[in-house]
């Protein structure tokens, strides 16, 4: 199969490309930008006039919720809307149930994705079995079976010593943990901001302490063990300052923030929206302002979706105990897009955020539209506004607190492996 | 965003909280429970109101005083009242609060009083309804209880009138007080210029002073030349553990002694939202004394959720029709 997209605006942050040329592909790979092949008969040609072409997106977490969740979501309904987002890779946190603390588990999942041909799959594997933070998982037979890296999900670690020994050990075989900072004591039974907001609804507040204190421990037993470790969805001012310390310390340092903690806080909740009860919990605009601000100069180096599909039933029930989480894939561009509208950001500079970086982060060959690379492609249309609405979202999970939102950014074609995945 | 509880003509729809009520319905609410407290004292305790109406009563979470009191509010205006404890029916079977809703409204339920461990719990019901049914929401977690915080302001408009002149102090657990928070939002509405919260800062939310009230930790401090204390209880899970050492040493700190009261005003009343621990958050020779309004704040609990009632049902109850101050 030979593809030509022609006449679009191709941006690839990695390769410093920002420019109107044609695209040719051919078995599944970028065989040249700009210059048509010698001899190149195309198959397929896509008109991309007006239209941005970018590396297919790659989101950081996105809960598929395969394996043992599937009244919530299926592999099949949420990799058809990571396409219809144009995320064409993804990484999926080990909560599933049962937890990816198996080898076995993994290599099915991996499978039965592949089985999908859509995005592709990038399991994250538990750190410690049943994430109980007790027992290492078997970080080599998880690797081995396709996970990139390791992780607790939501799950905090109290013992210490298991997160110091769990860094030593990832440190050794240099994986990547992928750790979510949150202090368990200080946020046991939490469901919102500890401020103004939570005090007005009463509702049990999480205090920013809580990311404050858990940050301050990873960091110190990162600094000890020299493990790579990222940061998931940072949500406090506090925390922003403090990996920006680490980083000047010269830490191998990673983070993110997830497309919702950039466009909401605390007074979204209004009268008690479910759809915002988030982990992390939305803060304050200062909060929101400092992790923009983190973006912008580095110290945050990706924009995750943090999709989570819960189903409707889930969702109606008082605040505190409606299940945790948002829908996301579908909406990780136009969130993004809306945030460097507001912030002034370049196009190149605010999809290195969803692409280039959080590939680099997860250490696997996509986004970018290096020669020969997969031809992992998203082509949208950067100002076609488009209403965020259960009718028009592909996901099982329709619980977004962006319903209703008319957003700039439609993906009008996806390429996986150099063939069309999805069109509008 | 709309408001959930007014109607687009600006009526009272759902009464779910004290906050985003204007300071018009709360008079409304005021002036016709004024109009209601004549009714007990009849020989015939009933008015016709809502002849017809079936009102539900649905505890999630156990209450008596509550309870009693909604119900003997609807009886004496003529509607017919079931009373359900969920929290021992069918949540204990894994339904939902909204099937449990959806099942009252089959049996043509018109009005219903939730009480639920949870906030947010009555917003939720309130959001489900179709239009003609109402919802009054009698306390949701730590949220709300309006008809409480009504009632008080009510007590205190008949000792004190002169709302606009008064200093107010609400002392003890704040925190996970439904109760304060609606006293707070009532006062606040009704142009009581200061009012108080007095305790240790683990009984106090994050940014409390944002409700717009003082904030005290020395209750001698807090009560010095105050009209009112509201005492708010102490309930018994907090009593030991990480909030606090123990009730002894908490009487000790916040009890409301007669010599702290001396620090208050000479004419100042005393009021507790029950039910109280004698010892622990309020001394009995105070809850007994003169200056103690604890039993009327009871009795005018009927009159204030009588009124709420008949204005949700039916709203021929207008504004100034009722003998109010």
């Amino acid at each position: 199969m030979k593809i030509h997209i022609r006449n679009g605006r191709v941006i690839d942050p990695k390769n410093n490309l920002d420019s109107k040329l044609d695209v040719f592909i051919a078995a599944g790979k970028v065989l040249s930008i700009g210059q048509t092949p010698n001899g190149f008969v195309a198959n397929q040609t896509i008109d991309a006039t007006n239209l941005i072409v970018c590396p297919g997106l790659v989101d950081l977490s996105a809960r598929l919720r395969e394996p043992g969740e599937e009244y919530k979501a299926r592999l099949a309904s949420e990799l058809q809307a990571a396409v219809a987002g144009g995320v064409t890779s993804l990484a999926c946190p080990p909560d599933t149930d049962p937890v990816l603390d198996e080898p076995g588990l993994v290599e099915m999942l991996k499978y039965r994705a592949r089985q999908q041909g859509l995005a592709h799959v990038y399991p994250l594997g538990a750190m410690t079995r049943q994430l109980q933070g007790k027992t290492l998982a078997e970080m080599n037979e998880l690797y081995a079976a396709g996970c990139v890296g390791f992780s607790q999900a939501n799950v905090a670690i109290t013992d210490t010593q298991v997160l110091w020994r769990a860094m030593q050990y990832a440190a050794t075989f240099n994986f990547t943990l992928f750790l979510h900072a949150e202090e368990p004591f200080l946020a046991a039974n939490g469901v919102a901001h500890d401020g103004e907001v939570a005090t007005r609804l009463g509702l049990k507040g999480i205090p920013s302490a809580a990311e404050a204190l858990a940050l301050a421990s990873i960091l110190r037993i990162a600094q000890e063990t020299g493990a790579k470790v990222h940061i998931s969805r940072l949500s406090t001012a506090e925390g922003v300052a403090m990996i920006r310390a680490a980083k000047a310390q010269g830490l191998k340092i990673s983070c993110d923030v997830s497309a919702n903690h950039l466009h909401l806080t605390e007074h979204d909740i209004a009268y008690f929206d479910a759809n915002c009860h988030l982990k992390p919990p939305l803060r304050t605009q200062r909060d929101k302002e400092a992790l923009s601000a983190g973006l912008k100069d580095g110290t945050i180096d990706a924009i995750c979706s943090d999709h989570t599909p819960v189903d409707d039933d889930a969702k109606l029930m008082p605040f505190a105990e409606a299940e945790i989480g948002a829908t996301g894939l579908e909406l990780l561009l136009p969130l993004t897009l809306k945030w460097a509208a507001q912030e002034k950001v370049s196009l190149p500079h605010a999809l290195s955020l969803i692409t280039q970086t959080s590939a680099q982060i997860l250490g696997i060959s996509a986004g970018d539209l290096s020669q020969n690379s997969d031809a992992d492609i998203c082509i949208f249309d950067a100002n076609e506004y488009w209403k965020i609405s259960p009718k028009t979202l592909k996901s099982q999970g329709r619980n977004t607190p962006f319903n209703g939102l008319e957003l700039a950014g439609k993906v009008k074609k996806t390429l996986v492996h150099g063939l069309v995945v999805y069109q509008h | 965003m709309n408001n959930p509880q007014l109607d687009s003509d600006g009526h009272l729809r759902h009464l779910l909280s004290i906050e985003g009520l204007p300071k018009r319905i709360l008079n409304q609410i005021l002036d016709t429970a004024e109009s209601f407290v004549g009714v007990a004292e009849r020989e015939v305790k009933k008015v016709p109101l809502l002849r017809g109406k079936t009102v539900c009563n649905l505890f999630f979470e156990n209450s008596t005083r509550t309870r009693t009191t909604f119900e003997i509010a609807a009886k004496r205006l003529s509607a017919d009242v079931i009373s359900l404890n969920v929290g021992t029916s069918s949540q204990s079977k894994g339904e939902t609060i909204l099937d449990t809703v959806d099942n009252l409204i089959a049996m043509h339920a018109d009005m219903f009083v939730v009480r639920h461990a949870q906030s947010g719990a009555a917003h939720l019901i309130a959001k489900h309804v179709p239009p003609h049914i109402h919802v009054i929401n009698a306390g949701d977690g730590r949220h709300s209880h309006p008809t409480q915080g009504l009632l008080d302001v009510f007590t205190i408009r008949k000792y004190k009138p002169d709302l606009h002149n008064l200093r107010i102090a609400i002392v003890g657990d704040v925190l996970h007080s439904r109760v304060a928070r609606s006293e707070i939002h009532a006062l606040t509405t009704l142009g009581v210029p200061e009012v108080r919260v007095i305790a240790p800062k683990t009984l106090l939310p994050a940014q409390v002073e944002k409700l717009g009230v003082h904030v005290y930790h020395d209750i001698n401090a807090g009560l010095k030349d105050v009209d009112v204390v509201m005492m708010l209880r102490l309930q018994n899970e907090r009593m030991n553990g990480a909030m606090l050492p123990s009730s002894q040493e908490y009487f000790k700190t916040y009890g409301l002694t007669q010599e702290k009261l001396a620090l208050a005003k000479p004419d100042a009343i005393v009021m507790h939202p029950g039910p109280m621990n004698r010892g622990v958050e309020i001394d009995s020779s105070v809850a007994d004394g003169k200056q103690s309004v604890i039993l009327p704040q009871v009795t005018y609990g009927i009159a204030i959720r009588m009124a709420v009632m008949a204005i949700l049902a039916g709203g021929q109850v207008a504004s100034g029709s009722a003998g109010g101050s």
